[in-house]
């Protein structure tokens, strides 16, 4: 069992805001692999249900894992789901937790990868201090 | 691994569902889904093969209310029982904080019950979690079929198989009927929640 302070939180919750949802990200939300989700941020726009996509955000980025490892893979660095309107992209924030984000056509794959690997060097920062 | 929210205030909790093929566990969630119908927001997920057998797992959230004035969140997931699923299973086991096994009251099953609790517990060392550390329940399932004079193992006989070493709470049941599926639930919820306080403190 663990627990992030509340300032913790705040800090990761500005850093969705103001370095992914600026971008056009239409939800961000970090998962443990457990399936807990530990933040959540969105446009206001989506309506889904994230207890459920967590749990199965879970579920998929540990069997891509296990796939990795079976091929002799560490891990799949990157995976990426497109639709047609929504796209999902996760990545790992540490060996635990992970960074999920849920964008339209308008946001540029390269893109997201560059800010998502930026917000995940602050998340790391946060978690360390 | 249990999830402590400090900012929305709430206790996210896994409890999973785990034993032999067939045994009952998508039917435990399915009567505590159609119980708690009110307190269950969302739809239960569960991803399945067309013979409706679990593939990777199900899943239902289950709000239970204020402790502390904490809303705790309980997630119950089922794993798939098929013995070339244990990979599978090993994955639902992440962070899992605590576990009913649903064994099969038939005798035919009697060895299945044996081989998927001894592999629960190699499954958990692979998490470094010990079985005899963490919160379990065991439910022995079926006893309706009784009355329709299928051969069942004693409740005796089940406790010399799976319940000498581990000595935890234990229930006869059926999810069919529904009989002991909330006191397995409630038990385990209870237990689970205990834990978390000593871990706290
Ligand atoms: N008579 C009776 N049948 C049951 C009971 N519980 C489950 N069953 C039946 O047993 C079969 C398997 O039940 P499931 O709940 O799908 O079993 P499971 O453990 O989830 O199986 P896997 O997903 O393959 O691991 C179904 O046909 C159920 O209707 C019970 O208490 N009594
Ligand atoms: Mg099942």
């Amino acid at each position: 069992m663990y627990d992030v302070s509340l300032e913790q939180l705040e800090e990761i919750d500005a850093i969705l805001k103001n370095d992914l949802l600026t971008i056009g990200v239409h939800c961000t939300i970090i998962i443990d692999i457990a399936g807990n989700t530990i933040a959540q941020i969105d446009d206001g726009r989506s309506s889904f249900d994230v207890t459920s996509f967590a749990a199965l955000a879970a579920g998929n980025f540990a069997a891509v894992d296990a796939m990795a490892q079976l091929v002799g893979e560490q891990q799949f660095s990157l995976h990426f789901h497109r639709g047609e309107h929504e796209s999902i992209h996760f990545s790992k924030i540490n060996d635990e937790i992970l960074l999920v984000c849920i964008f339209g056509q308008d946001v540029s794959l390269g893109f997201l990868r560059l800010k998502t690997d930026e917000v995940i060097g602050k998340i790391k920062k946060i978690w360390a201090g | 691994m249990g999830f402590i929210n400090v900012k929305k205030k709430e206790v996210q909790i896994k409890i999973v569902y785990y034993g032999p093929g067939r045994g009952g566990k998508t039917t435990n969630l399915d009567y505590i889904n159609k119980k708690y119908k009110q307190r269950i927001k969302t739809e239960m997920v569960s991803i399945k093969t067309h013979g409706d057998r679990t593939l990777f797992f199900d899943f239902l959230p289950v709000d239970i209310g204020k402790i502390h004035g904490f809303d705790i969140k309980i997630q119950l997931y089922t794993v798939p029982g098929q013995v070339k699923y244990n990979a599978t299973r090993k994955l639902v086991l992440k962070g899992v904080d605590g576990l009913v096994y649903v064994a099969d009251l038939q005798q035919e099953r009697r060895d299945s019950n044996i081989k998927a609790l001894e592999q629960m517990r190699e499954n958990l060392i692979s998490h470094n979690k010990d079985i005899l550390k963490i919160p379990l329940v065991l439910q022995y399932n079926k006893i309706d079929l009784k009355d329709e004079g299928v051969p069942l193992l004693t409740f005796q006989e089940m406790e010399q198989d799976l319940n000498q070493e581990l000595k935890v709470p234990s229930f006869v049941g059926s999810a069919i009927t529904g009989e002991n599926v909330v006191v397995t639930l409630k038990k385990i919820i209870s237990m689970t929640l205990i834990s978390f306080r000593k871990e706290l403190q």
